[in-house]
């Protein structure tokens, strides 16, 4: 029984909740301003709709409010929320708790932040049944026992008393979604419950929430900003922008005949897995503008890539281990092999994605060889510099041929410089000209970087998230580097945005004659812009090759389990199953004294090589 | 556990090396010299002689550091150069004076402090963390003496409800004890209370903003369960490791506040003692409450464990 018979059986029914003209406000500068402006929409029994927007759309806003969970003195929620018949925002406080995880209850993004790090799992959902149900200790127990094993828990009974940290992220959004589901609701809200996490773990959380769905017949409202998710869950999609709803309707007449511009917009934005499917180069994305919904056609980046040289970086049998000590004297115990004899090559103007789950090693190899973290052992040769046996001079002058972008545009800026001093600081460190000469480089760099020369004497807070990543961006190029290490430095932004920043990293590398070491667990942005990618797992490369090869002929078994887990943007695949296998990913520690086995590669066609 | 708490008192034992070597360093630093003092008005050279004699201080320091070390590791913390009275003796005699002064003001503290954080952080920007603060900004900025005084004034001396100093050991009078010892310890006590409540509330506050609180919230508990359960059980790992440092505070404002209420605990003991120059006794009291403190952040420690499951994991 599909999940849209059931939500066309029940379309006589009642909506299970019922939003009408729902507004809220914060309280901003001592006024009311709206973030979430006179929406409405049902949720049937039985049905999943997904509100899916970009950051700043109002999607979390609305989530929130719905359940009331809103500071009180800070916001504003007008209109009605009706939940089985009833307006819950008419209800008091009082009232309001025995809905509240009862009737409708809610799993959030941080799995790893959202349950209570002092207390056990157990006690933490054991709470909601004594709460809600009156059961004693002894019954809730076995209750949340039973919860525990249908969430797929391995072992339930025993892990009861255990605490959240001796859980994995997508172990705690189980417990999350045990505890929500243990007093039976009849509506989840889910907001954003899988975005913290890996995308095979993600995979297996969809299933879960579909799986649950099936079983307990109840409602799910799912927020998103992941247009694959969409497609894959919800019967019915709501699109938001800047707190309108813009558009409603059937999953799948949105992704195909979706009428406002926005949502066409935001769907040609989405990288999808398998796109690149006979382009030979790097392609641009298609950026459209949100007044016409069109969207130019996308420029394929020149090639660029120059491999007779000899390459600018090469890296051979790299190894880094981190020491894990304990007992009396601190003895060290094991290590966490983090990067495990890896060996690869980076040509002038080329992009090698390093691609991997968290915990792989990606971001401990690209600090590796920027040796912002010491190897252990192995060479990196880095334009004509021997990196690992530089002294700190050498070090420094090194640097000036290797920059790298973070993720977070938000905390990697200093909040109390301006732009221009941020951007200037590497260029006057390394004595590359006078502060005069610095002021032009900077509003040369901003240009540069699609950004206007005037805006040097602002704060980074007065910049958006996509924005701050282009400054980033800018400070990297300060010194004309040679190689740019970017890790993950799209992978905070939104579809629209990132769309835009991949497409000026490409850019610049047109220019530039850059290189690139990209270190993304985005399958989709990564098949986009690159010429080479090497898949990691547990510290070690597993396949590296040209990028049709890996995207087209997929050949070690966990490249092609990541590439399977990745949500498309396609209403056919709704329905979809991974198969119920809850395999963790496992841990690269490994006990003192450990020896890595010998890795053998087979060359399987010109440049692709995987791991036997 | 065992592991750690040895671990813990392994490192002890360096820090207490150098507390004795910068006590006994200090003693030989300080201008006077209580041979002179002892030797009384005559200062004859043979008495001084004698004297210097007697105490090794005609030995070089390094091995007057030596015998001290020795002695007190064998239990013997030397005699008073003024009374004779053993050292130990002394300290055992005033130490259960100031220890009881101290855990009456930490009650104080607590039973003050922490209801009123965790009250004005509940009630964020309202009166009543308005008013929390003015009274928590009083008890800091009123000094331990004057408060003290006005005390005495006011409850000793116009209502003549308590005693305006003195001091009866719990053994032989617990209700006159009580008496004795409840202005000085509520003295002592409010300083700590408004440092307390200070970090309370800005810990009640940082907790809350936690997106457990909100998902505790999401589960249909109430606000007294979310507030003193979910939320006060992790703002108080940092209280408990303020309380230890709190101690030290304590310590010092005893030296004056049994002063004040003429109270013979430790903290007379250390000013009668660095007055007459008194080495014995001021080394004595000084690595007493240097072990006092050490064993306060140890307890401290334990307790935050024993509190925070994710440190018992790494034991």
């Amino acid at each position: 029984m599909s999940t849209m018979m059931t939500a066309a059986a029940h379309a006589e029914m009642p909506a299970v909740l019922s939003v009408e003209g729902l507004t809220t406000s914060f309280l901003v500068d001592g006024g009311w301003r709206p973030v979430v402006r006179n929406i409405s929409f049902d949720v049937m029994p039985g049905e999943t709709v997904a509100i899916v927007g970009e950051s700043g759309s109002g999607k979390s806003v609305t989530s929130l409010s719905i359940m009331r969970l809103l500071a009180r003195d800070q916001s504003r929620v007008e209109g009605r929320v009706l939940v089985n018949g009833r307006d819950i925002l008419a209800l008091s406080e009082r009232d309001m708790q025995a809905v509240r995880g009862n009737e409708v209850a809610m799993i959030f993004q941080e799995p790893m932040t959202s349950l209570n790090p002092i207390f056990t799992i157990g006690r933490q959902i054991s709470e909601v049944l004594r709460r809600h149900k009156g059961m004693s200790k002894a019954q809730a127990r076995a209750e949340t026992i039973r919860m525990l094993d249908k969430v797929r828990i391995p072992n339930a009974g025993a892990r009861f008393d255990e605490y959240p940290h001796q859980f994995s992220g997508g172990m705690r959004q189980r417990v999350m979604i045990a505890m929500a589901l243990a007093s039976r609701p009849n509506l989840l809200i889910a907001d954003e419950p899988t975005t913290a996490l890996d995308v095979t773990i993600q995979g297996q959380i969809l299933d879960l929430i579909k799986e649950l769905q099936e079983e307990e017949g109840m409602s799910v409202l799912f927020i998103t900003h992941d247009m694959g998710v969409v497609a894959e869950i919800a019967d019915r999609t709501i699109v938001m922008l800047r707190g309108d709803v813009v558009e409603q309707g059937q999953t799948a007449d949105i992704f195909r005949r979706g009428q406002h511009s926005y949502t066409r917009e935001l769907l040609a934005a989405v990288p999808k897995l398998g796109s690149m499917h006979g382009h030979a180069w790097p392609l641009r994305f298609p950026i459209g503008d949100i007044g016409s919904g069109k969207a130019e056609e996308p420029i394929e980046v020149a090639n660029t890539v120059d491999t007779r040289k000899t390459p600018v970086l090469s890296v051979r049998n790299l190894v880094t281990r981190f020491p894990i000590r304990s007992g009396l004297l601190g003895r060290q115990t094991g290590a966490v092999h983090a990067v495990e004899n890896i060996s690869f090559d980076l040509f002038q103007g080329e992009t090698l994605s390093i691609v991997g789950e968290s915990g792989c090693g990606k971001s401990t190899t690209g600090r590796s060889i920027t040796r912002l973290v010491e190897p252990k052992s192995g060479e990196v040769h880095l334009d004509g510099y021997n990196v690992l046996s530089l002294d700190q001079p050498g070090l420094r002058a090194m640097r000036r041929s290797v920059q790298m972008i973070f993720q977070d545009p938000f905390s990697s800026l200093n909040p109390r410089m301006t732009v221009g001093a941020t951007i200037a600081e590497p260029y006057l460190k390394h004595r590359l000209g006078s502060g005069g000469e610095a002021q032009g480089k900077v509003a040369d760099l901003l240009r540069k970087v699609g950004l206007a020369p005037e805006m040097t004497d602002r704060y980074p807070h007065e910049f958006s998230g996509g924005q701050r990543q282009r400054i980033a961006i800018a400070r990297a190029l300060a010194l004309n580097p040679k190689v740019i290490v970017a890790d993950e430095s799209v992978s905070a932004l939104d579809v629209s945005i990132k769309a835009q920043v991949c497409n000026l990293l490409m850019d610049l590398q047109e220019e530039f004659n850059l290189s690139f070491l990209f270190i993304s667990h985005d399958m989709a942005v990564v098949e986009r812009i690159s010429h080479r990618v090497a898949v990691m797992y547990l510290g070690e490369i597993v396949e590296i090759g040209p990028r049709a090869a890996i995207f087209d002929n997929p050949q070690h078994d966990y490249t092609k389990k990541l590439m399977a887990a990745v949500p498309v943007p396609d209403p056919e695949r709704r329905g979809l199953r991974r198969g119920t296998s809850i395999d963790e990913l496992k841990s690269p520690v490994r006990p003192a004294g450990y020896e890595p086995p010998r890795r053998e590669y087979r060359e399987v066609t010109a440049g692709h090589f995987v791991q036997v | 556990m065992h592991i750690y708490i040895g671990k813990r008192l392994l490192v002890a034992i360096p820090t207490l090396l150098i507390v004795s070597i910068f006590v006994f360093s200090l003693q030989k630093l300080l201008p006077g010299d209580p041979i002179l003092a002892m030797a009384g008005e005559e200062r004859d050279p043979q008495v001084i002689e004698f004297l210097r004699e007697k105490y090794r201080l005609n030995d070089p320091v390094v091995y007057q550091y030596g015998y001290w070390v020795a002695n007190v590791l064998q239990g013997d913390f030397g005699v008073s150069l003024r009374t004779n009275q053993p050292v130990l003796e002394l300290i055992g005699e005033k130490l259960p004076v100031t220890i009881q002064l101290a855990l009456m003001s930490m009650i104080f503290a607590f039973v003050i402090g922490v209801p009123m954080g965790i009250l004005a952080a509940v009630r964020k920007n309202t009166v009543i963390d308005y008013v929390a603060n003015i009274v928590a900004l009083s008890g800091l900025s009123i000094p331990n003496f004057w408060l003290g005084i006005m005390l005495i004034l006011l409850v000793s001396v116009k209502l003549g409800w308590l005693p305006a100093s003195g001091y009866e050991s719990v053994f032989v009078d617990p209700l006159r004890s009580l008496e004795t010892t409840f202005m000085p310890a509520f003295v002592l006590g409010t300083a700590l209370a408004a440092t307390l409540m200070r970090h309370t509330r800005s810990a009640m506050l940082g907790v809350m903003k936690a997106d457990y609180i909100r998902t505790a919230r999401a589960k249909g508990l109430s606000e007294r369960v979310v507030i003193l359960s979910h939320t006060f059980r992790n703002a108080l790992l940092p209280i408990v490791t303020l309380s230890a440092l709190l101690f030290g505070e304590l310590l010092a404002g005893a030296v004056l506040t049994e002063q004040i209420f003429t109270i013979p605990g430790f903290g007379k003991l250390i000013v009668d003692a660095v007055f007459n120059r008194d080495y014995a006794v001021v080394q004595g009291v000084v690595l007493c409450t240097a072990v006092g403190f050490i064993l306060m952040n140890l307890i401290a420690d334990v307790l935050y464990v024993l509190l925070n499951p994710r440190m018992r994991a790494s034991l």
